[in-house]
């Protein structure tokens, strides 16, 4: 039996980077919310000691527990599903804070064309250049409407960037909040190859603070360091901007934020038309709760918003043969290879030394900023460089025939250790039928409930596209005049065990049209008006960039549709 | 060119300050007071000594009590041992595996949480499926480890009539080399290549991890490739053309002594 928890006005799931930002602004508004958090609290004082490769990168301390939970995946449909049963290809984020505590701080705008990229496609290149069974749509949102959101996301964050940008990017209504990262010779390297080659380089919008800055909330916090223990360690100068140094203290201050953590969420409770709260068991003592409440808001990441709706029978479940239904459909990811290495027998970089977000990216060949006529392929991929702090354990790269082991192996990795860039693309993933997310039959949580089956895999759209910016690397590490260079052209099946990005997206996607869409551009869900579904689910196709500065923009937007909502009900839209 | 660099381990101002900031944070001011303080202030202090006692070499240090095993039999540390040496070897460039301490280094991941795959999936069924799939894990890591070093020695005593540790390094590396293959199986399900590859990565952490660990011993590992462990702060060479080279530090240098 579970324990009925007195009624509040909303209960978010999940308080990682939106359930913070969402806590943050409604709590300011004077509305009382409760987070439910299934990870421990955390504080920047746990971070004293993590400059430690092995704890944090190797064995993930900071991630989600996976002998509780985790994802099953299979390529096909033909194929059974498999857990996950180690960490690979992503990495899902626990405790207060959620994956915000140790993602690099890359933040970037999706393009204006992705939030109108069927009818962007159509209008240049006719209806035909899309293949069948590419479900891409437009997003119920234009980027010029999404503007002031993205840019509230960056100015509560500190976003550090340049004051000029090349107008392949989205325009923006005002600089960015703090100067860019310092353009380090590796950097400047890069910068002279690809505009000698006629590109448009600029520095990466950056979440690690580029000099101290005070927020429109009050909040101050210090310059990044430079320390080189980023992306999947938390930041113990609070230079990163994350949940826990930026938004939930103001949360906190308001006195109408109650913070549950050790609370893990297994179901959202609805009587049909209407969510009515969500039930979470206490996971120090096994014990139930039920929370009612007349909002509810999933920001439990994309795997467990899309499998709260499913195990909870909210919203109709997506059917691939089909293709009707929407709760699972558009899982994407992040298209990575194509990347060129340059080994400079005689130069040596203070390689070591970096930051999450220190880089620099030519948007040329991202989107719809190049001619696709003669391509076949759709978008493309932002191509960067970065300077991240190259860790002794995860970085040895050595020159193309050299044995993974033994005499010449060390001899060669420590040759190399300080002396390889490497100019990689990130590459876009766009949506097709029989790529989805749901419950997988057979494999289930700590809690009895089904763990979330992803059925992805690369296509030839992917091959392609990586081909093509390969040659694009590979031509901007020749200009950067390396001894040798080793580049990899070729996209192999998509595959669970090597890491590749945490940027899962889709499943329970934005639109303005119910039956091809689980939530309108407000996040709000079509089939529950009180149940707001937020996060990179919303995401109907995944961009050449990564995903939070977006999301972050998605967040601030749904923070007008829920208060609207708490006005006068019913459909925002 | 390579400049000396001295960053200061920091010091027990620092240490006090972080413990009473951090008492003290509450609200509006979060980052700010520690990182600003460090730019601000610390930078500026002279350099003082790092406290480890050991000599280069480590010789003359007192008794390394690190050094004896949690998990592995006499037996299971020799075979380790002799396996990890020929993947990093010991060169002109500086100490190989062995005197890193690598097998110590794995003994002790073994007896962890890790051994047990202790933050893992390990609810069944257990199937085997497509190599995009990961690995067969039935069993942990521990046993993987177990009949691992069977497989190691018993190829050796059918291959060479000789135990793994006795061979000459180029029969050590053609034991190694079939194991990388595949051409040895561990178990059903768990093919040579995967245990292989295990102990690739273990003797990259070994050299490679703090020394903490167990292994990286006196942060030779570090040393031999330049790599500074854990410093506070590298803002104030990121312009720099030239490459920096510095002084090491651990995460002991971060404790309070
Ligand atoms: C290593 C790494 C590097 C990254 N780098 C970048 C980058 O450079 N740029 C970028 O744009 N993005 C990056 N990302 C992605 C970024 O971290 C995410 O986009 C962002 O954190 C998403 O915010 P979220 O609130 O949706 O999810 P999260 O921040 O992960 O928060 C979700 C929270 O929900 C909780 N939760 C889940 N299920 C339940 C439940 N049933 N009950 C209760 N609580 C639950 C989780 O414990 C978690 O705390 C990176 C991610 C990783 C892992
Ligand atoms: S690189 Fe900068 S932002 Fe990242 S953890 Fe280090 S100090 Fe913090």
């Amino acid at each position: 039996m579970a324990t009925k928890m007195p009624k509040v006005p909303v209960v978010i799931v999940g308080m990682g980077w939106l359930g913070g930002i969402i806590a943050a602004e409604l709590s300011k508004q004077g509305v009382k919310v409760v987070g439910l958090e299934r990870g421990k609290p955390r504080a920047t004082e746990d971070y004293y000691m993590v400059h430690d490769e092995l704890r944090y990168a190797q064995r993930y301390d900071l991630m989600q527990d996976l002998s509780k939970e985790t994802i099953t995946f299979r390529n096909t449909s033909k194929m059974t599903a498999l857990p996950m049963r180690s960490y690979g290809s992503f990495l899902i984020g626990e405790g207060l804070g959620g994956a915000g505590i140790h993602w690099n701080g890359q933040t970037y705008r999706f393009l204006p064309y992705d939030f109108e990229i069927y009818s962007k496609t159509v209008e240049r290149y006719g209806k035909k250049k899309i293949p069948d069974g590419m479900m891409i749509q437009d997003w119920g949102i234009t980027y010029d409407e999404l503007e002031p959101y993205f840019y509230k996301f960056e100015e509560v964050a500190g976003i550090s960037g340049e004051q000029e940008q090349t107008p392949l990017v989205g325009k923006r209504s005002k600089p960015f909040p703090t100067k860019p990262m310092m353009k380090t010779p590796i950097l400047k390297m890069f910068e002279d190859a690809t505009k000698k080659l006629g590109y448009h380089p600029y520095m990466m919008p950056s979440a690690n603070l580029s000099e101290q800055y005070t927020n429109s909330d009050g909040i101050t916090r210090a310059a990044c360091q430079y320390c080189g223990y980023c992306e999947r360690f938390g930041c113990e100068y609070g230079a990163k901007a994350d949940p826990v140094v930026t938004v939930l203290p103001v949360a906190n201050k308001t006195g109408n934020f109650e913070l549950r953590t050790y609370s893990n969420v297994v179901e959202v409770q609805h009587d049909g038309k209407k969510a009515t709260g969500v039930v979470y068991v206490n996971t120090v003592t096994g014990e139930r709760f039920e929370q009612p409440a007349d909002v509810v808001i999933l920001a439990s990441y994309v795997f467990n918003n899309v499998r709260l709706l499913l195990t909870s029978k909210l919203g109709k479940p997506y059917d691939p043969k089909t293709g009707k239904g929407v709760v699972g459909k558009n899982y994407c990811y992040q298209t990575n290879g194509g990347s060129a290495t340059g080994f400079f027998d005689d130069k040596e970089f203070n390689l070591y030394a970096g930051a999450g977000s220190l880089g620099m990216e030519i948007p040329d060949f991202n989107g719809d900023n190049f001619d696709h006529t003669d391509l076949n392929f759709l978008h493309g991929a932002g191509i960067r460089i970065s300077q991240t702090g190259q860790r002794p354990i995860a970085t040895n790269p050595v020159p193309k025939g050299t044995p993974t082991w033994g005499a010449e192996f060390k001899k060669q990795s420590l040759k190399y250790a300080n002396s390889t860039l490497t100019v990689s693309p990130q590459g876009s993933s766009l949506p097709w039928q029989h790529h989805y997310l749901d419950l997988d039959p057979t494999f289930k949580d700590a809690y009895g409930l089904p763990l979330m089956r992803i059925t992805f895999d690369f296509e030839d759209q992917d091959r392609e596209m990586i081909k093509y910016v390969a040659s694009k690397s590979e031509e901007i590490m020749k200009e950067m005049n390396p001894t040798s260079i080793g580049v990899s052209n070729k996209l192999g099946p998509y595959n669970i065990v090597p890491y590749q990005s945490t940027h899962n997206t889709g499943g329970a996607i934005m639109g303005a049209d119910p039956s091809t869409s689980v939530v309108n551009s407000y996040l709000q869900m079509w089939d529950a008006e009180n149940v707001f579904v937020v996060g990179a689910s919303a995401f109907p196709h995944n961009s050449g960039y990564n995903p939070t500065g977006t999301v972050g923009a998605l967040a601030y937007r749904a923070v007008d549709g829920i208060a609207k909502y708490l006005k006068n009900g019913g459909m925002v839209v | 060119m390579a400049e000396q660099h001295n960053y200061q381990p920091p010091d027990k101002s620092r240490r006090q300050f972080l413990k009473y900031s951090g008492a003290a944070i509450s609200g509006a001011v979060i980052g700010g007071v520690i990182g600003g303080a460090i730019a601000g202030g610390f930078k500026k202090k002279a350099p003082v000594p790092t406290p480890t006692p050991t000599t280069p070499g480590g010789q003359a240090a007192a008794a390394d009590y690190n050094q004896a095993t949690m998990y592995f039999t006499q037996s299971q540390l020799q075979i380790t041992q002799a396996a990890v040496e020929r993947i990093f070897p010991k060169d002109d460039l500086g100490p190989g595996a062995a005197e890193l301490g690598v097998a110590y280094y794995i003994d002790h991941q073994l007896a962890s949480p890790w051994g047990i795959n202790g933050r893992e999936y390990r609810i069944g069924p257990y199937v085997k499926g497509e190599a995009t799939q990961g690995d067969y894990q039935s069993i942990n890591r521990t046993e993987v480890f177990n009949l691992g070093l069977i497989a190691i020695q018993q190829a050796s005593m059918k291959k060479y009539n000789n135990k793994f540790p006795d061979l000459t390094d180029e029969q050590k590396d053609a034991i190694l080399t079939l194991l990388e293959k595949g051409d040895i199986e561990v178990i059903n399900g768990i093919t040579g290549t995967s245990f292989f590859n295990l102990l690739r990565t273990l003797t990259l952490e070994g050299a490679y991890a703090d020394p903490l660990y167990g292994g990286n011993k006196n942060m030779q590992g570090w040393k031999m490739r330049k790599y500074p462990g854990n410093q506070m702060s590298y803002a104030n060479i990121m312009e720099k053309a030239e490459f920096v080279a510095m002084k090491p530090m651990s995460l002991r240098d971060h404790i309070a002594h």
